[in-house]
């Protein structure tokens, strides 16, 4: 039987987080993602912690006050899905992460066909779609409520 | 086809919505989670995580400062096999902890316990060839949390653990037997499963006690390999 998940609690910032642990770009041309995590009522989260890997990348930010993350990535190139970054959730009040996926909005062609999205219930494909802000990539999670991201049973 | 999570998911693990921890009412997903074939994505390769920084030292909690912090001194060893019973080898494990008083060094914690300028409380190591670790630390105290009247988290230390799969990601608590809070803890016992909440309670093991220096505790992991991705009940 599997060691059982317990919450990340609120008490991790001092531990978790590593110094550049946001940026697995590393000075290569990357994307900036930024975005915020909300809980059901519509109120940031401040005390959770993100994880975006694909790849050889892996990086990792602690929500601000606001509920605020950002990264900086190479988008990756898998070879039989569209271009997307894994992303993990932890948070006080999850008693197990969560797990979900970004997916890029200028590739809408291959988002069409990617077998995982295409799981998803159409109307709630949106939820793992970044927004383009003018130079940065918007993606919020949401972990309840309205508009809830999908997220993927573990 | 999203699937009820009840259908899919094994009574060891803790639900999302605990409702006796309060925090989980506002934050568990309320829509079913979409499952995916574990060929797509449970066993995929987990993160690479070689960019967290693990120095020398990183294992041993109570030589971080000028002084000894106070507490009773302890050493936490165990193995990290995965489900399917190979060591996981060189894998991170992360550790971080309340100090002997229940204080955490995270400035959000109002805790009106005293801080040890000797004691920060967040280790790092890789786990050896045969997936072992070993970290020294000092026993942590109990605290309160404000969940419901009276509340006191029991005595743990966390443990964050990458393995080598997309779902073996673990991040989780382990506490210390005879712990009177244990039965009283909302957290540990949304573990539906007494194995399961067994499993996160270390073993005094003199064979890990050092004469003359600390107490020794054994607790193992065991990560989801392949035979513990979800399949179709």
């Amino acid at each position: 039987m599997p060691t059982p998940s317990q919450t990340v609690g609120p008490f991790f910032g001092f531990a978790l987080p590593f110094a550049g642990g946001q940026d697995a770009a590393g000075g290569r041309p990357a994307v900036r993602i930024e975005g915020q995590l909300l809980d059901g009522a519509g109120e940031p989260v401040p005390d959770g912690l993100v994880e975006m890997w694909g790849g050889e990348q892996f990086a990792r930010c602690r929500t601000d006050a606001e509920g605020a993350f950002n990264f900086t990535i190479v988008k990756p190139a898998p070879a039989d899905e569209a271009p997307h970054v894994n992303v993990t959730v932890f948070a006080r009040g999850l008693l197990r992460q969560l797990a979900t996926r970004m997916y890029f909005p200028d590739e809408e062609a291959a988002n069409a066909n990617d077998r995982v999205l295409n799981r998803i219930d159409p109307p709630r494909r949106h939820t793992l779609v970044a927004h383009s802000e003018g130079a940065v990539l918007r993606f919020d999670i949401r972990l309840q409520g309205e508009s809830e991201t999908v997220f993927f049973a573990l | 086809m999203p699937v009820k999570v009840s259908d899919w998911q094994s009574d060891s693990e803790p639900p999302y919505l605990h409702p006796d921890y309060r925090s989980t009412v506002r934050r568990a997903p309320a829509r079913e989670l979409v499952r995916l074939p574990p060929e797509w994505f449970h066993e995929l390769p987990g993160p690479v995580f070689g960019r967290v920084p693990v120095l020398p030292g990183d294992a041993d909690l109570t030589q971080q400062h000028d002084g000894q912090p106070l507490g009773e001194r302890i050493v936490v060893s165990g193995r990290v096999v995965d489900s399917d019973g190979h060591p996981v080898r060189h894998t991170l494990v992360e550790v971080w902890q309340a100090n002997a008083a229940g204080r955490y060094v995270d400035p959000e914690d109002d805790h009106p316990a005293p801080l040890d300028p000797n004691f920060t409380g967040a280790g790092r190591c890789l786990t050896d060839g045969e997936g072992r670790y070993r970290f020294v630390t000092i026993k942590p105290g109990a605290y309160p949390w404000r969940n419901h009247e009276n509340a006191w988290r029991p005595a743990h230390i966390h443990f964050s653990l990458f393995g080598p799969f997309l779902a073996s990601r673990l991040v989780t608590q382990m506490y210390f037997p005879g712990d009177p809070l244990i039965p009283l803890d909302p957290i540990l016992q949304s573990i539906p499963d007494q194995r399961g909440r067994d499993l996160l309670v270390a073993a005094f093991d003199p064979a890990l006690t050092e004469p003359e220096w600390a107490l020794g505790y054994r607790w193992d992991i065991t990560l989801r390999g392949r035979s513990a991705t979800p399949r179709e009940r």
